[in-house]
């Protein structure tokens, strides 16, 4: 089974072609990365993927479905600048909205969904502030009670958009441990990552993007000098100096 | 059928529209075009104050305290969003709420005063721009040209500040001041404007021109010449279509002028205008891109 | 007395359902779309009027709900195609409120509907217009606020924890199937619908005031958003019973008053709670430093 099939994505933002002829085929069970330079379109290939663009075209399938919201095979969690942190709410409530697709309209979370949120929170370590405000959370914190949902809603393909942005080193060992344990499930997990040198430490498949999907496939298979070069370009050459190996 | 006094109207409301058109170009880049609509309401404390004590209805006592209140309006607003968590937009909306509501209760006060009742105050808020006398008329034209001449006499500068704060500070501008000068320009074209048009559509001759012409246009220069052109062109021909019918306030009908040259730049201009983006759509999806 | 309660019943129904309606207002960061439709609520009205020629309350609603509607969607439109918010705004109420205000002039002549009273509302009138339903008489606002009360609270009753996720991350909201959109538009109905209830007591304009300041104030204290609707709720009242009582001491407009109360109110909290911050970093001081 394919956790992920893109065939033919195309994305315009009125005359800017973002996304062109984008094709890939990801199998269930994978850590993937989906890795590219900036304003390759990786946010776009994320969104086409949730369903958030009118202007796209192509065939997106997940888990051999169109993407049906309803079923709640999809995990989301979000840039962490592109959440309203002043929002009044506490870590808990936020984990518990996890549930929410899980009680459909009219009805309240119930008493076992409080339990699946606290062993949620519990699994990444903010047992303790369950009742803290959002916006009183450091940044890791912040990315972990985020994490804690997406577990709360126990989906099936996870889309991580760049979990490790501004977030300590205790908390990005904690989230990759969680993500490694989701793949020995047997789920499916998509993260937009940044930092090259983790990439193979961290991930198993690696998806390949700039403007369209240049490769992608077994992390010690696409992560090689010359894919890289193709992806980034002249831009490779100064990580290179920068970081003195890759 | 143009008589002498309709001429001058017409030449106000033209300068008044240039005039709006100019600084709302400027204020709408800033994404500030709601603080005007603030700034606006909040004239109308202002202007009962300044007439409960002074005791005179002379239009330049008036447009003073409008202009106070007006400006003090903006520093809340800002000073609202610097030291709140409040967002933008509840900040704005809560000032002008609240200056208009005290602006009310002030000329209410003003209206029971025995010589309130003759004062004439209730007209700032739908403007009267068909019976404006001569005096009315030379203020109007005197603060708009003013305001024209020095926007083109700050355009450099302006333009530096909006687009490139930072690279503006190193060379040495200075920037908070010819920000603070610019919102000075913005709230004189309100207290100029509330006059012909009134405290709550004062507004749209800010933001209409500007949205218009950004439909055409990305480059400042072209934006403030069409933004202008829209401004001086919804004045002319709303005063002129007002006088035609006895009884037909003239503020609405330039604000609809204005309105009317958005929407046909909305659905036909050739960059970003519906029709064309509707084309290009359709070629998009038959893959023909 | 009588009449004095019946004022004061309708500021204080005013406060609570536009204190609910403010709420999701402030997080949702559109405020200005209220304040749009606070405006546009007059062409709602203008055209209810106009075609069926009458000053029933009922069409009014609807005209106004409708005119409320036509805002989000036009607002929407507008900013889905590229003009930026702040803009698309501006230029849809402006423009609504001009042909409102033309109607006005062209067709409803000199009519109950003239503009100053639309802008300014009357609350001393109140409780004059009386209607009698189940045999009981009320003030024709009070049955108003009453019935639009309702609403609002069926609406979060049924709707809250949608609401809630909806406003807080849209994207997840629509990955797990909530109906965002509708909710969307249900919300601006619930909105309008207020606008208009509370329009005929204390004005177009000075409405916006109700919803957006005491829910702003409480914004700045709360911790979760049920604690919100609880502390927007009392300030929405409180600012109703003040603003009455100074506006019969200064004898001066009522609703003018209420709106200022809402201001003071603001300002008060957002100075008690600066303090509070500022003392509460002194003391963390003053322990690290031992």
């Amino acid at each position: 089974m394919e956790a992920l099939i893109v065939e033919n994505l195309s994305v315009a933002y009125d005359k800017k072609m973002v996304l062109e002829n984008a094709n890939v085929s990801v199998p269930t069970g994978h850590l993937s990365a989906i890795i590219g330079p900036n304003g390759a379109g990786k946010s776009t290939f994320l969104k086409a993927i949730l369903n958030q663009l009118p202007n796209k075209i192509g065939k997106i399938e997940i888990l051999g479905k169109a993407f049906s919201p309803k079923s709640l095979v999809v995990g989301y969690v979000p840039q962490r600048n592109a959440v309203d942190w002043d929002f009044p709410t506490t870590a808990l409530d936020v984990v518990l909205m996890g549930r929410y697709g899980h009680r459909g309209l009219f009805k309240r979370p119930t008493k076992k969904d409080r339990a699946i949120a606290m062993q949620a929170l519990t699994s990444v370590g903010m047992q303790d502030f369950t009742e803290r405000s959002i916006g009183q959370l450091s940044g890791g914190q912040q990315q972990r009670v985020f994490l804690a949902r997406a577990l709360a809603q126990n989906a099936e393909v996870y889309f991580l958009d760049e979990p490790f942005a501004g977030v300590d080193a205790a908390t990005e060992k904690t989230i990759i441990d969680i993500l490694k344990n989701l793949k020995a499930q047997g789920k499916s997990i998509f993260v937009v990552h940044h930092d090259l040198q983790t990439v193979t430490e961290y991930f198993d498949y690696t998806i390949l993007l700039n403007k369209t999907i240049l490769a992608a496939g077994k992390t010690n298979e696409i992560f090689t000098k010359e894919k890289l070069q193709q992806t980034y370009g002249g831009k490779l050459l100064m990580m290179e100096t920068l970081s003195g190996e890759i | 059928m143009l008589s002498g006094n309709l001429l001058w109207v017409l030449t106000g409301t033209m300068l008044l529209g240039i005039a709006a058109g100019i600084t709302g170009t400027f204020s709408f880049l800033q994404k500030q075009s709601l603080v005007g609509d603030a700034a606006a309401h909040a004239t109308l404390p202002g202007i009962a104050l300044a007439f409960l004590l002074t005791g005179q209805k002379e239009l330049p006592v008036l447009m003073i305290g409008a202009a106070l209140t007006s400006a003090l309006s903006i520093y809340c607003i800002q000073w609202i969003v610097t030291y709140s968590k409040l967002k933008a937009d509840a900040a704005i909306g809560l000032v002008l709420a609240v200056f208009f509501g005290v602006g009310i209760v002030l000329l209410t006060i003003v209206n029971r005063s025995p010589l309130g009742n003759q004062s004439g105050l209730n007209d700032f808020i739908f403007g009267k721009a068909a019976t404006m006398t001569k005096s009315d008329l030379t203020w109007l034209l005197m603060s708009a040209i003013i305001i024209i001449a020095v926007s083109l006499l700050m355009y450099k500068e302006w333009k530096l500040i909006i687009f490139d704060p930072v690279y503006a500070k190193g060379i040495g501008l200075p920037v908070g001041a010819l920000k603070a000068c610019l919102t000075a320009l913005i709230v004189m074209t309100i207290v100029t404007g509330i006059q012909a048009v009134g405290v709550i559509l004062i507004s749209a001759l800010l933001i209409i021109p500007a949205a218009s012409a950004k439909l055409w246009t990305k480059r400042l220069n072209t934006m403030l010449l069409f933004s202008a052109i829209t401004g001086g062109l919804a004045g002319v021909a709303g005063t002129f279509i007002s006088s035609l019918r006895v009884g037909l306030s003239t503020g609405p009908i330039i604000v609809l002028c204005a309105s009317s040259i958005f929407f046909v730049s909305y659905l036909f201009s050739p960059k970003s205008g519906q029709l064309s983006k509707y084309i290009r759509k359709n070629k998009f999806q038959q893959g023909e891109v | 007395m009588m009449i004095e309660f019946w004022v004061i019943l309708t500021g204080v129904l005013v406060g609570i359902t536009c204190g609910i309606a403010g709420v999701f207002l402030i997080l949702r960061k559109m405020s200005m779309i209220a304040d749009a439709i606070s405006h546009t609520v007059l062409f709602g009205i203008v055209m209810a009027f106009i075609i069926t020629q009458s000053l029933n309350g009922l069409w009014m609603l609807v005209g106004a709900a409708m005119a409320g509607i036509l805002t989000a969607y036009l607002v929407q439109l507008l900013q889905s195609s590229g003009i930026q918010e702040d803009a698309a705004i501006g230029v849809t109420f402006t423009s609504l409120f001009a042909l409102g205000v033309l109607l006005i002039t062209l067709f409803a002549g000199n009519i109950h509907l003239d503009v100053e009273h639309v802008l300014m509302g009357e609350i001393s009138f109140v409780p004059w217009d009386k209607w009698t339903f189940l045999s009981i008489t009320m003030p024709k606002a009070v049955w108003m606020l009453l019935l639009v009360l309702v609403i609002n609270v069926a609406f979060l009753f049924l709707f809250y924890k949608e609401m809630k996720l909806s406003t807080f991350d849209y994207v997840y909201a629509t990955t797990i199937g909530l109906p965002v959109i509708l909710l969307h538009y249900v919300f601006i109905t619930t909105i309008s619908l207020t606008t208009v209830a509370a329009f005929d007591s204390v004005g177009a304009i000075l409405v916006v005031a109700m919803p957006i300041g005491p829910a702003a104030t409480a914004y700045l204290i709360s911790k979760s958003v049920k604690e919100m609707f609880l502390w927007s709720m009392c300030f929405g009242v409180a600012s109703a019973i003040l603003g009455y009582y100074v506006a019969k001491w200064l004898d001066t407009s009522i609703a003018g008053m209420m709106a200022a109360a809402v201001g003071v109110i603001f300002l008060v909290i957002f100075l008690i709670d600066k303090l509070q911050q500022h003392l509460n970093k002194r003391a963390v001081a003053s322990r690290g430093s031992f």
